[in-house]
């Protein structure tokens, strides 16, 4: 592999830094410039090694005046797996009351991540 | 009947985040008898549908979602005194603070309020607003409404869509819709850059490769009882569609991310003085507006495009507004005006009225680098400022010295090199 630029928009919060990322023969990165904080540089260099994103959807709840449920990965997954895991959440049905935080999914697909309820469900 | 009216001392119009921050503001800062009234069946208003992150990094240093970011009012409005009526539709309002509601439960309520605080929020701007011609066949959202259907109602609006406009409630909408097995073929934005925060075209449509058209619009809309396909073409300087340029997308839905108006309906009823530049009350720095002892805060005064700074705002409103009620609120000093010279869209307050430090938010007219923000003698470098990115500026005790016997402060963008010849290009 050649030694590339690599550049990128961090997510990481609204500022929305310009990320450059250089990169070594080997694919490895070399050198993060554009941040302007140390989790910008972590942003980068993860975007390189192990992309990953919060995932935030619904999931179907019984026993409430709400048909849906919004929930989130409590953590980062990896970017691959956005749409596998939006698969799982769709055989998911929570029943009421559900309080926000509470696990939905314990461990999503192997990554030892859980899904939460990111809201208050009163039961009807 | 009619019944003696209701004595409220702060009552917070629209139970969002800016009513939730404001009226636990107020009841911090000792009001007795706050309420709030809000006409949807629960609080939290647009947030419970925005169920994406990225909510609360300033506040709580933390990324939650939308709904999550309103139970930690929520929960703290249930755990108060405070009365909140569901349900609720405020009528009318009147200069002298009489609010007029109706609601299932209580039938027809008059109160008689020490403070009012304006919290009513903004709506979408629809396809009436930009005159997009054609049929009005079925499937043309606006990308709020589209959220409303997929977060909460729990429907997909479309399989094959196109959204004009690139707010930052079309780029959450353009990931949503293909997260849910939806294809988005194209966002089109009339302005050679994205309208919404930079971060939300990384991880809404880079990640998913979403095409961005930008200086494009949409010059037709095919089908008769459902969208068919749209037509899309790019504009030139002056935004007008460039023959030989259109394309037609294959599409069952359109979606409108094409801006946000704050609702002041009953601020125009109540007399209160807007300013046309960000179409809410002018205010001074705590938020009050030109009649007394009316406050305003969030959506309703300005568009933000953070809720931290609404949740900001609304306790500035609320703690002033709850001294107002008790009779506690400091008197005014000379009335300085801070007005938006060349480069700059709004700022706000729009006058200083009290003398003490406060936070000047503006926002500019479009996107500069090596920007010099020159608010009455002082300058303020920023790297990039760009229309989507409310700036925050601390106006300082010496600030305010400097200002003493001024009528009015100029704001104004001074651009670098390159950025006023794309100015004078674009005449």
């Amino acid at each position: 592999m050649n030694e590339q630029v690599i550049t990128k928009t961090c997510i990481v919060c609204p500022v929305g830094c310009e990320l450059s990322i250089q990169l070594g023969a080997d694919g490895q990165c070399q050198e993060v410039t554009g941040h302007r904080c140390p989790r910008g540089q972590a942003y980068a260099i993860a975007e390189i090694t192990d992309p990953r994103r919060v995932l935030t959807s619904t999931v179907a709840v019984a026993g409430s005046e709400h048909r849906l449920l919004p929930v989130r990965t409590k953590e980062a997954i990896p970017k691959d797996m956005l749409f596998a895991a939006i698969q799982e959440l769709q055989k998911v049905l929570v029943k009421a009351p559900v309080h926000v935080g509470d696990v939905v999914i314990e461990d999503l697909l192997g990554t030892g991540i859980p899904v939460i309820a990111s809201r208050d469900v009163k039961s009807a | 009947m009619t019944q003696s009216p209701l004595k409220i001392d702060v009552l917070v119009i629209g139970g969002g985040p800016a009513g939730l921050a404001a009226a636990l503001a107020a009841k911090k800062q000792g009001a007795q008898k706050v309420a709030v009234i809000e006409r949807n069946h629960e609080l939290g208003g647009i947030l419970q549908q925005c169920i994406h992150n990225g909510f609360g990094l300033h506040r709580f240093q933390e990324e939650l979602s939308g709904p999550e970011y309103a139970a930690r009012f929520i929960h703290q409005i249930e755990g108060s005194d405070i009365d909140v009526y569901l349900n609720t539709m405020v009528i009318s309002l009147s200069k002298d603070r009489t609010v007029t509601a109706v609601s299932p439960t209580h039938g027809l309520l008059t109160c008689q309020a020490g403070a009012i605080i304006l919290a009513m929020g903004c709506r979408e701007r629809t396809r009436g607003a930009i005159n997009i011609p054609g049929y009005r066949p079925a499937g043309v959202f606006t990308a709020g409404a589209a959220q409303r259907f997929m977060n909460i109602e729990g429907y997909l609006p479309g399989k094959d869509v196109v959204i004009l406009g690139s707010g930052d409630i079309g780029l959450i909408m353009a990931r949503r819709f293909t997260l849910e097995g939806a294809k988005v073929h194209a966002v089109v934005e009339i302005l050679p850059y994205a309208a919404g925060l930079t971060r939300n075209v990384a991880q809404c449509l880079d990640d998913f490769s979403i095409p961005l058209h930008l200086s494009s619009t949409v010059v037709g809309i095919e089908g008769k009882d459902r969208v068919e396909a749209v037509t899309i073409a790019q504009v030139d300087n002056s935004r007008r569609p460039i023959p030989g340029t259109e394309q037609t997308i294959k599409c069952d839905t359109l979606l409108l991310s094409v801006g946000l108006i704050p609702e002041n309906e009953l601020s125009r009823e109540a007399e209160v003085p807007l300013d046309p530049m960000t179409s809410g009350p002018q205010v001074n720095e705590l938020r009050e507006t030109a009649v007394s002892g009316v406050f305003a805060c969030g959506n309703v005064l300005h568009v933000h495009d953070l809720v931290d700074y609404v949740s900001d705002e609304a306790e500035i409103a609320g703690t002033a507004a709850a001294e107002f009620a008790q009779d506690q609120l400091p008197g005014k000093s000379a009335a300085i005006s801070i007005r938006p010279g060349s480069g700059i869209r709004y700022a706000l307050p729009q006058t200083i009225e009290h003398n003490q430090p406060f936070d000047l938010y503006l926002r500019v007219v479009e996107p500069v680098e090596n920007a010099v923000i020159q608010i009455g003698d002082r300058q303020i470098r920023h790297r990039k400022v760009k229309p989507s990115e409310m700036l925050k500026i601390p106006i300082k005790a010496k600030d305010l010295e400097s200002w003493q016997g001024r009528q009015e402060i100029i704001v104004e963008l001074k651009t670098a090199e390159q950025g006023r010849k794309k100015e004078a290009a674009s005449r």
